[in-house]
């Protein structure tokens, strides 16, 4: 059986008393996909939040790599491309290379200097999204797919075991997405990076997934290695995916 | 050529001003793109009542102005992590400075002229311990700028993004503003309370018209405030003009002529 990298038991969070994740149980292997599916304010970010440790449970426990949440210090060994990453200022003096090499920050250390080998891994997380050839142009002056693929690089460049990210593809024009998610599909598979994609689009993360957690505040979790069923996506979608009753 | 620099005051003002516009250009960039370009003027204004309560007391003003400006610093982060604006925090403290040192000068008379010597600036009168104060006090706070680069610049950046990554923001913010205060002293003995906050706010603004790198913005900040101190200093020399304002007037032009060579270019 292959390592399990993430186990989540019975774990609820609310914002004020008001539940927003509601016992969420599953579990995470190396080199599984994990798409993250549901409406608008169902938690699917609160969830991320949560393994990444930037929630604390109201109860419940997460296991992350193996170890108890409060006692991981393994950080680096997860990547996150958060929401709205692209939405800084625009008019911000920061190169492609400076932005990615903050995703080696953790690794070097506070106070210190990164060296030739952070360097080295900075160039090849950009060599792999594509973006190498831009490093020394303003990050803000970059299409909006060029500027997540570097956000995606400053994940990479920390070389996590486990990348999170969430709904990267908002704000980006169809073909950017569709390079997207072959690079991603390229890191599951060629890399053996294990992923979580939270996305609005259904018919995508179908696609490349091999689990899927379906959310709308409860979490159904659902092995979807063999192919996608209606009945997967019922708990976020019941309007669109419930049968239609025939009236006679 | 250059004689000017045969005097005594002149050197050690050429020292004290390039010190200090290399320390507020390099930290004005941090200010300037957090949108906390007003926290220099406030906290100037804070000293102002740490000046009136030295000179009261007997204390070396900028002492008593550094613990003034430092405290206030981590009371404006306290209030705002109380939920209270940011703006809000620093006004207050502004008018709360300020009114600490009229009360004081209202209550002991005599020492006004020294008291406007902080408010304008006295370059031309640095003394050996200034020199000292600010070569000290000013290395160390460059230093420690420095140390923390890469995480002041990932906050900068980005605040969510470096807290999910680990990084102590409340801490390195709390770090951030205490330097700030420190800055502000250090540079009131040379353009004075009221115009302290130009060698923040004006070189950093410069170097974002034109830079690509936050590296890059950093060393022409640095470079933008020194040259103007130097430029500055030898027009107040041989014009016989306030070299404050000489100096802030200089940095106002450098700023201008690289908007308009902008405006310029991009037609």
């Amino acid at each position: 059986m292959a390592e399990k990298i993430l186990e989540l038991r019975n774990v609820s969070f609310g914002y004020n008393g008001q539940p927003a994740v509601k016992s969420a149980t599953f579990s995470l292997e190396k080199g599984d996909f994990m798409g993250v599916i549901g409406p608008n304010g169902a938690g699917k970010t609160t969830l991320i939040k949560l393994i990444l440790g930037l929630l604390k449970p109201d109860s419940g426990s997460i296991m992350v790599f193996g170890e108890d949440i409060s006692k991981f210090r393994g950080w680096p060994r997860l990547g996150y491309v958060p929401q709205k990453a692209t939405n800084f200022d625009q008019n911000f003096p920061a190169t492609v290379f400076e932005v990615a090499s903050m995703g080696r920050f953790q690794k070097a250390g506070m106070m210190r200097q990164l060296s030739k080998g952070d360097y080295k891994a900075v160039e090849n997380a950009l060599g792999v999204v594509g973006m190498l050839g831009l490093r020394d142009k303003r990050i803000g002056d970059l299409s909006g797919g060029q500027q997540q693929r570097v956000f995606i690089a400053r994940a990479l460049a920390g070389e996590p075991e486990l990348l999170l990210l969430d709904e990267p593809t908002v704000g980006v024009d169809a073909e950017a997405q569709h390079s997207f998610y072959s690079l991603l599909k390229k890191l599951n598979k060629e890399f053996g990076m294990s992923l979580v994609l939270i996305s609005h689009d259904v018919g995508m993360v179908s696609k490349y997934v091999n689990k899927l957690a379906c959310v709308n505040i409860n979490v159904e979790f659902h092995d979807v290695s063999k192919g996608v069923s209606k009945s997967d996506l019922v708990c976020a979608y019941p309007e669109v995916m419930a049968p239609v009753p025939h009236h006679h | 050529m250059l004689d000017f620099l045969q005097y005594g005051f002149m050197q050690r003002a050429f020292i004290a001003g390039m010190l200090v516009a290399l320390l507020c250009g390099v930290i004005g960039v941090f200010l300037v793109l957090r949108r906390m370009s007003l926290v220099g003027d406030g906290l100037a204004h804070i000293s102002f009542g740490g000046i009136a309560a030295g000179l009261l007391f007997g204390i070396y003003p900028l002492f008593s102005a550094l613990v003034f400006s430092v405290l206030a610093a981590l009371g404006i982060q306290k209030l705002k992590q109380m939920k209270v604006y940011g703006d809000a925090a620093i006004a207050m403290f502004f008018s709360f400075g300020l009114a600490i040192g009229v009360v004081i000068v209202s209550v002991a008379h005599g020492f006004n002229a020294d008291l406007f010597s902080y408010l304008f600036g006295s370059i031309l009168a640095v003394s050996q311990a200034d020199i000292l104060l600010i070569a000290g006090v000013g290395l160390a706070t460059i230093a420690a700028l420095l140390l923390f680069y890469k995480e002041m610049f990932y906050i900068t950046f980005d605040e969510e993004s470096a807290r999910a990554a680990g990084l102590p923001v409340e801490n390195l913010n709390n770090l951030l503003v205490v330097l700030t205060a420190i800055a502000v002293v250090l540079s009131m003995r040379i353009v004075g309370i009221l115009l302290v906050s130009s060698f923040i706010v004006i070189p950093a603004s410069t170097a974002l018209l034109f830079c690509r790198g936050f590296r890059q913005a950093i060393a022409f900040a640095a470079a933008i405030g020194v040259a103007s101190v130097v430029a500055g200093l030898i027009l107040a020399f041989y014009f016989d003009l306030a070299a404050g304002g000489a100096i802030v007037m200089t940095l106002i032009a450098v700023f201008f002529a690289v908007l308009v060579y902008k405006q310029f270019r991009s037609k």
